[in-house]
């Protein structure tokens, strides 16, 4: 007997087992309107069916179940929460009907179940899974800015415990089918798919029926106790704060995760469901989830699979990679394509400069042994990917030559012209500048169609993104092979156009400038660097700069003046000012120079006594709020004009750019997404961002004002996608 | 105000440390309480059906302190039936806030005659075990930015620039006031003995003094919230304390209160309640008040809350003789004296809880009972005692001698 209900697919066999193969519309499964008509109809047919001695659900589709759909969640607006609620409790209450059959159901997992796609294998009595390489399972909501609202963080308490569950939860880790087993959200593994429908009918023939979900069974305990138990007590009290130190209070989620997990080991089974919903319900809207799903998300996955590369270029890979300079981002560059197994002649001017470079990777790889994440072999094989040498002539047949050498325009000219006779052909130049024109670099080039900008960040081997500036003459072939080795060794790549400071360093410099402007207005600098801090940024601004060094500011400053183009975008006066008198009259040129903005010590970092007296004749107190707006508005003004004039592309390079190379705080889901649910007085989204910076401006200056792009959206009533 | 109220006595136990090696540890906390309570009586030669109610403070109320501790000690003590007792809690505050409850009692002339107190048996009932949302609940405890008491302390030692040696210097001047005050025998008349069943002596005399203090020997304990600031309070705090770089930890066992054992009571009335039971008024208690500041750093209301009783009582910092401050944490003691501008030379004069230990529920009485004798020994009118408690609240109470 079959039936097609909205897309599930009902089969009844001899032994009267039902198998429902979920085929919903669409490339996926996903807890959408369809699936909730299904999933309805399909627990009210088992509910009457007879006789009746298993159900198992399987899926049609490459993967189990996707979880949530999160366009239907980005629409929902503050003051809906209540429809959200209803939604899910819907849901729950037909999850809970399935676990009232009083017969064994069973989930064969094919492939992925995450979120809700495993919330609807934690409501089966069993679980599963075929042990594929592809396959993905947890709980990953609270990446999202939500929480598992389908039962995710009531069940999994119930089944593996508070203590085991709660970092799951928080971290919203996925996990590999084996760890899911030893975690215990998995109770069997098969090898292949074909094993899942006979291994799941056999473990419903033989349970008896009347089958209950254990916490359903009358003497049901939470593994390793409820509230009353002094350890969970303990956990309780300790976990809030550890969570701060991760978060500073800006993300939501993991917060209400907490408070629920707390209520779930505390009130029986199904009124902790409703507290679940409750709290779900009231993240759906939040701006954190909006900015983390649209930013993080989905711009981050359009991102990784390639809208910004250009269409029908055949890919390509690098066979043998060329690193002119072994100094920091050198070094940095040659480790990262060797762990991807790239091939790297590590060139310097001297071979001791040059084995130096590669004895960082080793340093590296033995970090990596000591913690057991790497083997000797492992740490061999990488270094024998890396040829140190002093000879230009050991680059001939670089499919791709990168320098990494000093930012000076006639150096760089020199070194490039030197080795782009060594590139295989069709190979390309990239230059690794930060500060230098693409355009200008290119002059000292015979092929400019063949030079391009790829920007690493500092550590190379931690940063995940590269910036990719592609200079007035780089062909579309020069932009896709840049672009193919950023994934070759596995990292995201946005691509900007040519312009002072690109994208990432010019909107970076506004956040040190807004420090600077209130250092010498006579703000407290500590106040400056923590508030950094408190609005979300990995470090404080002054304690950034003190890493980057006074030294380099001041290099840049004058480079840019000399080569007339100083503030030409981005307006870097203030902390041009700052860092030309801490390096000229006072000596303070970094961290790693005897110290910046601060003293460095063996018991830490203090303030260096004189730094605000040199700078402000007085102190002034400002608004806490103020502080913090204008060291965020400032770069998030930056980012729009950076779209506006076309440095950037597609608002995705913005957001996707801001949060892996800039730290722009995880909650903003990118600087350019922030402004798309801003929120001041009653006003939403553009227009509420607009009316801060009118603010702003008003009383701090015309850095703050709209930029053109802002104005142009408000009045089409459009936001920044 | 209709009626004074007066205080005619005030007792207390001596206390015991707070561990399992401690001398009262194999007392029950009835038991300790319900001493004090026949010690009343017989010092006074008391018709206990004259007393309105028993007022006691205990702030671990579970267990074997649960339930309503004061009327199962009223019941133990054999008082009259007729007797009824209520156990409050206000945190670090309750025996304190059990006397001003009872003088407001006395005040309104609703009641003539209250014995106010309180009981805390931290070696039997350990602190904490009572749980809480505030610190235990994460909803409660990121909303409101619960952070633990100690690293509040840390947090104003921070704030005001006093190193570990400072710290630490006033720790050293408490242990030997209060050794110096009990050898001389100071507190003879008010610490009543606690005694076994047969009526053998326990323990007589406040038995946490560490007389031989040093400034060497304090300066090698370690900071006692170091561990947990760095497992995230720290960040809690410097959230609301931007200005600050970091936390420096210098509280230790050393400058921190005592864990004990220990209970009080004060026996106080009307005027008509002393003719009529043969009462002698010592002092009368002229203003008390209860504030509170921010709940995170938790420990700087006592100056707020003196002030505020201070104003009520139409009287200036001046006007005050002898001071009293429970010392919690070593910072919070001398962050009341600044916050006061008053001298060391009249502030905790006998030593306080670094030296003999704070037995939470029961500390805020005998402050307020050392007070008393003191302003006698010295001959001198009007003091003020006040106490840090959780939740930022701060207490004070001011007496006048008669």
């Amino acid at each position: 007997m079959s039936d097609n209900l909205h897309g599930f697919h009902y089969h009844k066999d001899s032994d009267a087992i039902v198998t429902i193969t979920m085929d919903l519309d669409g490339p996926v499964n996903a807890m959408n309107e369809q699936f909730r008509l299904a999933f309805t109809a399909t627990v009210e047919k088992l509910s009457h069916e007879k006789p009746l001695h298993g159900v198992i659900f399987a899926s049609a589709k490459n993967t189990f179940f996707a979880g949530g759909d999160l366009k239907e969640m980005l629409q929902c607006m503050p003051g809906e929460e209540e429809s959200f609620y209803e939604l899910v409790q819907g849901i729950k209450a037909d999850m809970r009907k399935l676990e009232h059959l009083q017969v064994p159901v069973v989930a064969a997992i094919n492939g992925s179940a995450l979120g809700g796609g495993l919330e609807l294998c934690l409501a089966c009595n069993y679980r599963i899974a075929s042990d594929k390489k592809s396959t993905l399972i947890g709980l990953p909501e609270v990446t999202l800015g939500l929480l598992p609202g389908g039962g995710g963080v009531v069940r999994s308490i119930h089944l593996l415990g508070l203590q085991k569950a709660l970092p799951l939860l928080i971290e919203g880790k996925r996990m590999r089918p084996a760890q899911a087993l030893e975690t215990g959200f998995i109770d069997h593994l098969v090898a292949t798919d074909e094993e899942l429908i006979p291994a799941a009918k056999a473990w419903i023939l033989q349970t008896p029926e009347g089958w209950q979900q254990p916490w359903d069974r009358p003497k049901h305990k939470i593994p390793g106790g409820d509230v009353w138990h002094p350890v969970i007590q303990q956990t309780l009290a300790a976990a809030p704060a550890m969570l701060f130190q991760k978060t500073r209070g800006l993300l939501p989620a993991p917060e209400r995760i907490l408070s629920v997990a707390a209520d779930v080991v505390t009130v029986d089974f199904d009124t902790a469901q409703r507290i679940e919903s409750r709290a779900f319900a009231s993240l759906v809207p939040t701006k954190e989830a909006k900015n983390l799903i649209t930013g993080g998300f989905f711009q981050m996955n359009k991102i990784n699979s390639g809208a910004s590369r250009p269409r029908d270029i055949a890919p390509r890979r690098v066979a043998k990679l060329g690193v002119l300079g072994a100094g920091m981002m050198g070094q940095g560059i040659a480790y990262s394509a060797a762990k991807s197994g790239v091939p790297v002649i590590l060139k310097d001017v001297s071979i001791d400069a040059a084995n130096k470079g590669k004895a960082y990777s080793g340093m590296l790889m033995d970090k990596q042994i000591a913690r057991g994440r790497a083997s000797e072999a492992d740490k061999e094989a990488l270094l024998s990917l890396i040829h140190p040498t002093q000879d230009m002539a050991d680059l001939q047949g670089c499919d791709l030559i990168i320098e990494a050498v000093f930012e000076d325009l006639a150096l760089k000219h020199g070194i490039l012209a030197e080795a782009e006779q060594y590139l295989a052909e069709n190979g390309v130049l990239a230059s690794n500048t930060s500060t230098l024109p693409i355009s200008l670099l290119a002059e000292g080039v015979k092929n400019p169609q063949r030079f391009i900008g790829i920007h690493f960040f500092s550590p190379v081997d931690k940063m995940p993104l590269i910036e990719i500036i592609r200079g007035e003459a780089s062909e579309d072939s020069t932009l896709a092979a840049a672009f193919d080795f950023s994934q070759q060794i596995r990292k995201t790549p946005i691509v900007v156009n040519d312009s002072l400071g690109f994208f990432t360093s010019r909107v970076f410099s506004t956040y040190l400038d807004e420090a600077a402007r209130m250092l010498t207005e006579g703000v407290d600098p500590m106040l400056i660097d923590n508030l950094g801090k408190q609005i979300g940024m990995p470090v404080g601004p002054l304690t950034v700069q003190d890493e980057v060094s006074q030294q380099l500011a001041d290099r840049i400053a004058d480079t840019h003046k000399a080569m007339g183009v100083f503030c030409s975008k981005a307006d870097t006066s203030a902390n041009a000012e700052v860092c030309g008198r801490m390096v000229k009259e006072f000596n303070r040129l970094g961290r790693h120079h005897g110290g910046g903005f601060f003293d460095y010590s063996e018991g830490g970092k203090t303030l260096w006594p004189e730094l605000a007296k040199n700078f402000a004749s007085q102190a002034i107190e400002l608004d806490h709020a103020d502080i913090k707006d204008r060291l965020l508005v400032r770069q998030v003004i930056e980012s729009l004009k950076c779209l506006e004039e076309g440095v950037l592309s597609s608002v995705a390079d913005g957001n996707v750019g801001s949060l892996m190379g800039i730290g722009a705080p995880t909650w903003t889901g990118g600087f350019i997404q922030m402004v798309n649910t801003y929120q001041h007085g009653d006003l939403y989204g553009p227009a509420a961002f607009a009316a801060r910076c009118d603010e702003l401006a008003a009383q701090f200056g015309d850095r703050f004002e709209q930029p053109q792009i802002l104005r142009n959206n408000i009045a089409n009533n459009a936001f920044f996608h | 105000m209709s009626n004074h109220a007066y205080i005619f006595d005030a007792v207390r136990t001596p206390r015991g440390k707070g561990k399992k090696d401690g001398s009262l540890h194999e007392v029950k906390p009835t038991a300790l309480g319900a001493g004090l309570l026949r010690a009343l009586q017989h010092r006074h030669q008391l018709n206990t059906a004259n007393v309105d109610d028993v007022v006691m403070g205990c702030v671990t109320p579970i267990g074997e302190q649960g339930s309503d501790i004061a009327k199962t000690m009223v019941m133990y003590a054999d008082w009259d039936e007729s007797v009824p007792g209520v156990q409050l809690d206000r945190f670090c505050a309750s025996g304190l806030e059990a006397v001003n409850i009872a003088a407001q009692k006395v005040a309104s002339g609703w009641e003539d005659l209250v014995v106010a107190g309180g009981v805390e048996m931290m070696s039997r009932v350990p602190m904490g075990v009572n749980g809480g949302a505030w610190s235990n609940d994460p909803e409660i405890s990121i909303h409101t930015g619960f952070a633990p008491q100690g690293i509040g302390a840390d947090t104003i030692a921070t704030i005001e620039g006093w190193q570990r040696d400072d710290i630490d210097r006033f720790a050293l001047q408490s242990q030997q006031r209060a050794a110096a005050a009990r050898d001389a025998g100071y507190f003879d008349n008010s610490v009543i003995p606690v005694v076994d069943r047969n009526g053998a002596v326990i323990l007589a005399r406040d038995e946490f003094i560490k007389p031989n203090t040093t400034m060497e020997g304090l300066g090698g304990l370690k900071p006692s919230f170091a561990k947990l600031g760095a497992m995230g309070f720290d960040d809690v705090v410097l959230k609301k304390y931007p200005h600050l770089a970091a936390i420096n930890h210098v509280h230790t066992p050393g400058n921190s209160s005592g864990i004990v054992d220990g209970a009080s009571a004060v026996l106080i009335g009307s005027e008509a309640a002393a003719k009529a039971n043969n009462l002698t008024p010592r002092a009368r208690i002229v203003a008390t008040a209860v504030t509170a500041n921010d709940p995170t750093i938790m420990l700087t209301a006592p100056g707020p809350a003196a002030y505020k009783a201070l104003a009520k009582a139409g009287l200036s910092v001046a006007d005050i003789d002898l001071w009293e401050i429970n010392e919690a944490f070593a910072s919070v003691a001398l962050r009341f004296m600044k916050d006061m501008g008053i001298s060391p030379d009249i502030t905790n004069v006998n030593g306080g809880a670094i030296a003999m230990g704070h037995p939470l529920g029961a500390t805020g009485a005998m402050i307020l009972g050392i007070l008393l004798d003191e302003l006698e020994r010295r001959n001198l009118k009007r003091g003020l005692a006040a106490l840090c408690v959780g939740g930022g609240q701060g207490i004070a109470t001011i007496i006048e001698r008669v």
